[in-house]
């Protein structure tokens, strides 16, 4: 029983709290600490500013707060976009067969290979991308390969199962059966796919911020490290400064692990077993 | 191994090495108006200024053909990138962009290569010891954790090992103890300096990759200790070593290989992070100071050299893989 693992209790247990203080936060913590000078200079924490404030005198909890929304949405829109045009292109791969198969499976099999954060820094250097919405949209429009080849490897091995001969006998259009018939089946690979989208999308996102290629306009975790770490603010020793963007994304990415191995256990009980037994 | 394998492998090289050339053409072909002049014209705005600006178009103008007809532009274009010319720096003019990727790119292979063959090797090693029924519990409590910390991305980690033992203990430098490119001091001194910038950028890049092999090893292993010839091996009265290393590690451990030419990719992505963290002066960090720059031609020269560089290392793997699997040295697979 899926509710029964461990690890995708813990997961979802963290993932909930990281919404609960995206969503809470800014309702106890108000949008004034994220302006320039509004707190003092670095403060280490104290009780009006729980969190300390940076060089500029912003608040740090309260860029925390604000900036979770947008680190997740970040992530949300980019492994949503890269998961859906995978597992579109994927079912239609595996299940057409042909020259189109062979297309999509060599297209995705080179463009694997290419490490995607070098075609994201030549884009986003050049057309310096200032809202995270169009960032997160070139991360996603870059990451189909990976659900991509999953999805059709699946598909190959269900179509030749007697429903979908059955769903074709009884007249469902090749379009009916991809999507209702063979897409259900794979449901647990979709999610899969889609956490593993997510959190490699909010990889890059953090990445390209630290090197200073991101949107500055809005608050998140990528663009609170981006400029601790142009300050020097581990070497200077602000700890209330560059930790909680850090515990944040550590946190987040163990979250997204566990649930993603969890996943993974489901959709390969052989794996199972073997852990249950270790 | 068949002539036929190694020109397919060949192909999906120069296939990579085409795509990421003509990637970097469509991109600057994205940028509204001249793409150099217009760089140019926004480093002007934002305060920065360059000595021969108009020499710089000129020269760029010429290099890549800018006023001939598009499709001998965009040949010109892939022709120079094959070659690694990707004209002057716009920061360092006139020094040729190739000529700072070529100080940097040795520290840059050294580290990614000594640290990402400890981390899959020692991940492997563990991967299979945590499949196998002989493994001390205390193993077996404690590797998994090893796991979760590969969740966490190089970065992140590179933050925390600089703030640990850089900040903390004051064990190591913190930055890069050399000027990109070159370091006065010759001989074991400089070694000395070599190794110790390098440690805390490799061990970031060994504890972030270990979790993932032991994973992917131990599902393999899982896959591979019910077979048959595994309790023919035992019953032959081979010892325990042996039918761990030469008969389920050895059967087991393929999969592993191509995974490995997968993941590259990501290691370099993370490489290129983790030494911008630690100032480690090789391509990472030459990436950094360019991008602060806005020196658009070095950008363009050091992401295209990377990319061709996983290129490069996913073709040795796929031109070892059949010296490891016979299946595939006698065409069966």
């Amino acid at each position: 029983m899926a509710m029964r693992d461990a690890r995708l209790v813990v997961g979802l247990a963290i993932i909930v709290s990281l919404l609960l203080l995206g969503t809470v936060g800014p309702a106890l913590v108000g949008p004034a600490g994220l302006h320039m000078g509004a707190a003092g200079y670095s403060q280490p924490p104290t009780a009006e500013h729980l969190l300390g404030t940076d060089p500029t005198g912003r608040d740090v909890l309260a860029f925390l707060v604000h900036g979770t929304i947008p680190t997740l949405m970040i992530g949300l829109l980019a492994g949503g976009i890269g998961t859906a045009i995978g597992v579109i292109l994927g079912l239609v791969s595996g299940y057409v067969r042909g020259p189109v198969d062979t297309v999509i499976k060599s297209v995705a099999d080179v463009a694997v290979t290419i490490p995607s954060l070098m075609i994201l820094i030549v884009l986003t250097a050049l057309l310096r991308t200032q809202s995270i919405q169009l960032m997160a949209v070139i991360i996603g429009l870059l990451a189909w390969p990976y659900s991509a080849r999953a999805i059709r490897a699946q598909t190959l091995s269900l179509r030749e199962r007697g429903f979908v001969t059955i769903a074709t006998l009884s007249g469902r259009n090749a379009v009916e059966v991809m999507f209702l018939e063979i897409l259900p089946n794979l449901l647990s690979y979709v999610m899969a796919s889609l956490v593993g989208a997510i959190s490699g999308a909010i990889v890059a996102a953090v990445g390209l911020q630290l090197l200073g290629l991101g949107p500055i306009n809005t608050p998140t975790m990528g663009l609170m490290l981006q400029y601790a770490f142009q300050y020097g603010a581990v070497t200077r020793g602000m700890w209330w400064w560059w930790g909680p963007p850090t515990l944040f994304l550590v946190l987040l990415f163990g979250a997204l692990f566990l649930i993603s191995v969890a996943l993974d256990g489901l959709a390969n009980p052989r794996l199972r077993r073997a852990t249950a037994a270790a | 191994m068949s002539a036929g394998y190694v020109l397919r492998r060949l192909a999906v090289f120069l296939v990579i090495v085409w795509v990421a050339a003509s990637i970097n053409f469509v991109i600057l072909r994205l940028a509204p108006g001249d793409p150099v002049a217009g760089i140019l014209v926004r480093i002007g705005q934002q305060g920065g200024s360059f000595a021969g600006g108009d020499e710089i178009i000129r020269s760029y103008r010429q290099a890549f053909g800018l006023d001939e007809p598009f499709l001998v532009q965009y040949a010109k274009f892939v022709a120079s990138f094959v070659q690694f010319d990707f004209g002057p720096s716009l920061s360092n003019y006139p020094t040729p962009v190739a000529t700072i990727i070529g100080a940097a790119l040795p520290w840059t292979i050294g580290l990614l290569a000594v640290s990402t063959m400890i981390a899959f090797g020692l991940g492997t090693f563990m991967g299979a010891l945590l499949a196998w029924r002989g493994t001390p519990e205390i193993l077996r409590a404690t590797l998994p954790f090893l796991m979760l910390v590969a969740a966490v991305p190089y970065y992140l980690l590179a933050i925390l090992l600089l703030a640990v033992f850089a900040y903390g203990l004051h064990l190591f430098p913190a930055a890069g103890t050399a000027p990109i490119g070159g370091l006065g001091a010759t001989g074991l001194t400089r070694i000395g300096e070599i190794l110790g910038s390098s440690i805390l950028p490799g061990l970031s890049l060994v504890l972030g990759g270990l979790g993932g092999w032991m994973l992917g090893m131990r599902g393999l292993m899982v896959g591979v200790l019910g077979s048959d010839y595994l309790m023919l091996a035992e019953a032959k009265g081979l010892s325990s070593r042996r039918i761990l290393f030469r008969y389920a590690m050895r059967n087991a451990i393929l999969p592993q290989i191509t995974v490995l030419a997968l993941a590259l990719g990501s290691i370099v992505s993370g490489a290129v992070l983790v030494e911008v963290i630690f100032s480690y002066p090789g391509l990472g960090s030459t990436l950094y100071q360019a991008i602060q720059n806005s020196d658009y031609t070095l950008i363009q020269g050091i992401t295209f050299l990377l990319v061709v560089a996983v290129g490069v290392a996913i073709l040795i793997l796929d031109l070892a893989y059949p010296l490891l699997d016979p299946r595939i040295r006698y065409g069966h697979a």
